[in-house]
């Protein structure tokens, strides 16, 4: 571990253990699913069978003789609200009206006392379809003639926050475009131009806890216990959707079982809510594995790049043009392919480049967001693309990088945030993890990759902190705990300001009614924007403490005695106040809050007889400026590693002419224990650089985006290049054919 | 049908439908919430419970197939004297994030560790290869384990 960083502190920096380990290890930690309301009904929803038809008729009225059914909803009960929603395009029904766009589908839903008669009334909906042309994929969704996804008119959501609502161009519902210096006269004069296409696949998040809500109507009191990562941004979209003032509603949120983008923005709610509200009771709805892959996915891709270089390496030029699967519905599309043209060209010094990436409507499942959105899609491409670029000058790929790289403070998106990392030093400490320079057997290969990604989304978070009588501190603050430990994080840091043990700071969940606003639980800005309202927060408690002393040399035994000078008695409690603003507009165009570094390095070994790819070691940087729980950092690290795995070597949704085929995780695979690397080691690097409380700033998603990328990397070190993810062993071992066939194959 | 069972050690008599499943009456009848519902075909692990002492997925498990038997949910583990080491150490390692998992990650660590089948790096691998993580990259948890299995 590097530190520049003063060790004056107490509890932050210290590997606390998790606050919530007792209840989670006992199974008493509460999760949507665990939760019974009173009276509450269970609800069960009818999908689509095709990707595309219109609606020629709904008979329910089997469905409503099976005992126990109180209910069924269909699209046109929906008739008294504006029923159609998305926080970037406004764009998606709560349930399917007149047309089905995508397999999967909301068609209808049950509520019934039991979950059993509501799944044997949803088997005796009798839905009659006539089937339309499909739009199975990006190319088909932009030729000429395609049919269209959508004839609505293009109706910016509430969230948009990219600037003006471009209108919908054929099935193109956003498009992302960058354009800096002479691209072609550059390429013109280039020694050297990597140019090729790529795939990438459509992944599923699996958050183990499918996604769940209850809903309770009563009058214009709409009440959720959901399971969501952005609960204020939930509830103004069913206070819009559903008509009630924002502070009618009320989102609680329990323990995620996992989030890692799936559960961000609105998801399941809207549905639920229009249930129990025809029912009259509360309702819970709880997808199956089957339901969740369909409600939100990572988005598949295809990309056009090209590089240019000089003969000794310098970098010059890229060039890149992708298009982006969002599905039927836009969902967090358009800032997913934003991102993505941010994390495009990579963090060197170019004198052009350009960027063109759109996001398609097509007839398959919606997609949103996945931890490192963008950054994960891109960041493989241009940097196997470096590597090439290293190949054909004959230098080592290390330092072409050390040569080409941005340093701290250099421009990496126009009028945007500089660079506020050393990514240099973090590449050079994740190389040297793996091995790079030492002799190897053949069939292995080893490989880096250097990302960034921009983080923090929309910095407006606030804290509330409450210093109680018998001494105990109270944190009320938005963020969702999904496992990322922020209960124990802002617990560290609540305490250290005030000056009492982390064991006497209780975080409390998401209740809407009682934390106050905090923009969302993603784009890893917990720790930087929310920990720095709560920072805040403590320090107001602490201020006040001194005030009522007179003195600042105060300890923690002295804050009773100090409370009951001030109040009179054994009662009251003090309330400090925590508030993130933005520093200028807070725009996009101006950000990012701070740059997510996505750096690592892997060894790998191809087995050419099978194509089976075997990952050896692997070693990424967390680079956060300032490690609030160390032990707590490597393990976001570990876990993305393994995810990063999971999407760079066999995670696939298959589609079929829009049908999903693999939708269980019998034949949709998840990394298990026996995909552990070797070795996996994350290196913290504390340079005290990001905006957040002591210098920090945030981590979790970076590796994700930066696994893949050096996965590419060391296989095509080992003599395999790929431009399909993923990284099968039927693709590589075609590859290698292929190779053989051309002569080319070096091993 | 009327079907008996021990649960955590007290006897339960269940009025059960055939084709219910052991994960649906330990949740919604009995209240025991700790074994959790993810992929519903015996890949996760996340519904893992023991039965007589043996893991098995309690979402494809019929529960009246647990007529006179034995069955331990991590509730009746975490009432046990040697659930207070597998906690200490669990927790000193950050062995779980999210906690979905954790259930019935424990109870699986808990039948292999009494039948000796943890010894070694690949043992622990190969033992909890089918109960799924997404959070942790299962670090954490293979540290906790060898130690416990030291």
């Amino acid at each position: 571990m590097t530190s520049t960083v003063p060790e004056t502190l107490t509890h932050v920096g210290r590997s606390h253990p998790r606050r919530d380990a007792r209840e989670k290890l006992r199974g008493e930690a509460q999760f949507a699913g665990d939760l019974v309301v009173p009276r509450m009904l269970h609800g069960k929803v009818l999908r689509s069978p095709i990707a595309h038809g219109r609606i020629v008729s709904i008979d329910t009225s089997a469905a409503l003789r099976v005992p126990g059914v109180v209910c069924v909803l269909t699209g046109a009960d929906l008739h008294d609200i504006d029923p159609y929603y998305g926080h970037s395009i406004r764009d998606r029904p709560i349930i399917a009206i007149d047309k089905v766009r995508f397999h999967g589908e909301q068609v209808a839903a049950v509520a019934a006392e039991t979950p059993a008669a509501a799944a044997a009334a949803v088997e005796l909906i009798v839905v009659e379809y006539e089937e339309l042309p499909v739009v199975s994929g990006v190319a088909d969704a932009t030729a000429p003639g395609a049919p269209l996804v959508t004839d609505r008119e293009s109706r910016p959501g509430l969230f948009h926050g990219l600037g003006e609502m471009p209108a919908r161009d054929g099935n193109v519902c956003y498009r992302y475009r960058i354009d800096r210096g002479e691209l072609e006269s550059v390429f013109a004069r280039a020694d050297i131009v990597v140019e090729d296409e790529y795939t990438f696949p459509s992944v599923y998040q699996y958050a183990m806890e499918t996604h769940t809500v209850v809903a309770q109507v009563e009058g214009d009191e709409i009440t959720l216990w959901a399971a969501c990562q952005h609960p204020f941004l939930v509830r103004a979209e069913i206070a819009d959707l559903f008509g009630v003032p924002v502070a009618n509603v009320r989102i609680q949120v329990p323990y995620l079982g996992g989030g890692f983008g799936s559960k961000s923005y609105t998801k399941m709610e809207p549905l639920t809510v229009a249930l129990a509200r025809k029912a009259g009771r509360p309702v819970r709805i709880q997808n199956r594995v089957g339901e969740s892959m369909v409600t939100t996915r990572r988005h598949n891709m295809t990309c056009r790049m090209r590089t240019a270089a000089t003969a000794d390496g310098r970098l010059l030029a890229r060039d890149v043009e992708c298009l982006f699967d969002t599905g039927a519905y836009a969902d967090n599309g358009p800032r997913v392919v934003a991102t993505a043209g941010d994390a495009a060209p990579g963090p060197y010094r170019w004198a052009a480049y350009r960027v063109d990436a759109s996001c398609v409507y097509t007839n398959l499942a919606p997609a949103g967001s996945y931890r490192a959105f963008g950054a994960t899609h891109l960041q493989w491409i241009g940097e196997s693309q470096v590597d090439e670029v290293a190949r054909r000058a004959g230098l080592d790929p290390l330092d072409v990088r050390r040569e080409n790289l941005c340093a701290p403070g250099e421009e990496v998106r126009a009028g945007g945030k500089p660079l506020d990392a050393d990514l240099v030093g973090d590449v050079e400490k994740v190389a040297a993890r793996v091995g790079w320079g030492e002799p190897k057997r053949p069939l292995i290969g080893r490989g880096v990759s250097v990302g960034l990604l921009a983080a923090g989304a929309h910095p407006v978070s606030s804290a509330i902190c409450r210093l109680e009588a018998d001494g105990r501190v109270v944190v009320l603050v938005g963020t969702t705990e999904m496992g990322q430990g922020p209960r124990t994080a802002f617990a560290q840091i609540a305490a250290e300001e005030i000056g009492v043990d982390p064991d006497q700071v209780t975080v409390r969940g998401a209740d809407t009614r009682f934390s106050p606003y905090d923009r969302s639980t993603g784009a890893s800005r917990s720790t930087t924007i929310a920990g720095l309202a709560v920072q805040r927060a403590a320090a107001d408690i602490r201020a006040q403490l001194e005030s009522i002393a007179g003195t600042s040399d105060i300890g923690a035994g002295d804050h009773l005695a100090l409370m009951r000078t001030h109040f009179g008695f054994a009662g009251g409690e003090l309330i400090g106040r925590g508030e993130v603003a933005p520093i200028g507009t807070g725009s996009y165009a101006e950000g990012p809050v701070f740059w997510e570094v996505c750096v690592g390095a892997a060894e790998v070994e191809v087995d050419p007889e099978t194509g089976f790819v075997t990952v050896l070691r692997t070693a990424t940087a967390a680079d956060v400026g300032r490690a609030i729980n160390p032990q707590l950092v490597e393990r976001q690290d570990e876990g993305a590693t393994l995810q990063g795995i999971g999407n760079a070597l066999f995670e696939e949704m298959v589609y079929e002419d829009g049908l999903l085929l693999n939708d269980t995780l019998l034949d949709y695979r998840i990394p298990t224990f026996e995909d552990l690397p070797g070795e996996m080691t994350c290196v913290i690097v504390e340079n005290g650089d990001g905006p957040g409380p002591y210098g920090a700033k945030g981590c979790g998603e970076g590796a994700l985006a930066a696994v893949p990328a050096a996965i590419v990397n060391a296989l095509a070190d080992a003599g395999v290049p790929m431009t399909e993810l993923p990284l099968t062993p039927e693709r590589v071992w075609r590859r290698i054919q292929d190779l053989k066939k051309e002569g080319t194959w070096q091993q | 049908m009327d079907v008996a069972f021990s649960v955590n050690g007290r006897e339960v008599v269940r009025d059960l439908e055939p084709q219910e499943l052991l994960l649906d009456v330990l949740r919604d009848s009995l209240g025991l919430t700790g074994a959790k519902r993810s992929c519903d075909v015996q890949v996760c692990g996340a519904c893992t419970v023991l039965v007589d002492g043996l893991p098995v997925s309690s979402c494809c498990y019929l529960a009246a197939d647990a007529a006179g038997k034995e069955v331990t949910t991590i509730e009746g583990l975490a009432e046990r004297p040697e659930f207070a080491r597998l906690e200490e150490v669990f927790t000193r390692h950050a062995a779980l994030q999210c906690g979905f998992c954790t259930p019935g990650m424990l109870l699986t660590v808990s039948a292999l560790l009494e039948h000796g089948e943890l010894a070694g790096e690949e043992a622990i691998k190969h033992g909890l290869a089918g109960n799924l993580c997404r959070c942790t990259g299962y670090r954490g948890i293979l540290e906790a384990v060898a130690e416990l299995a030291a």
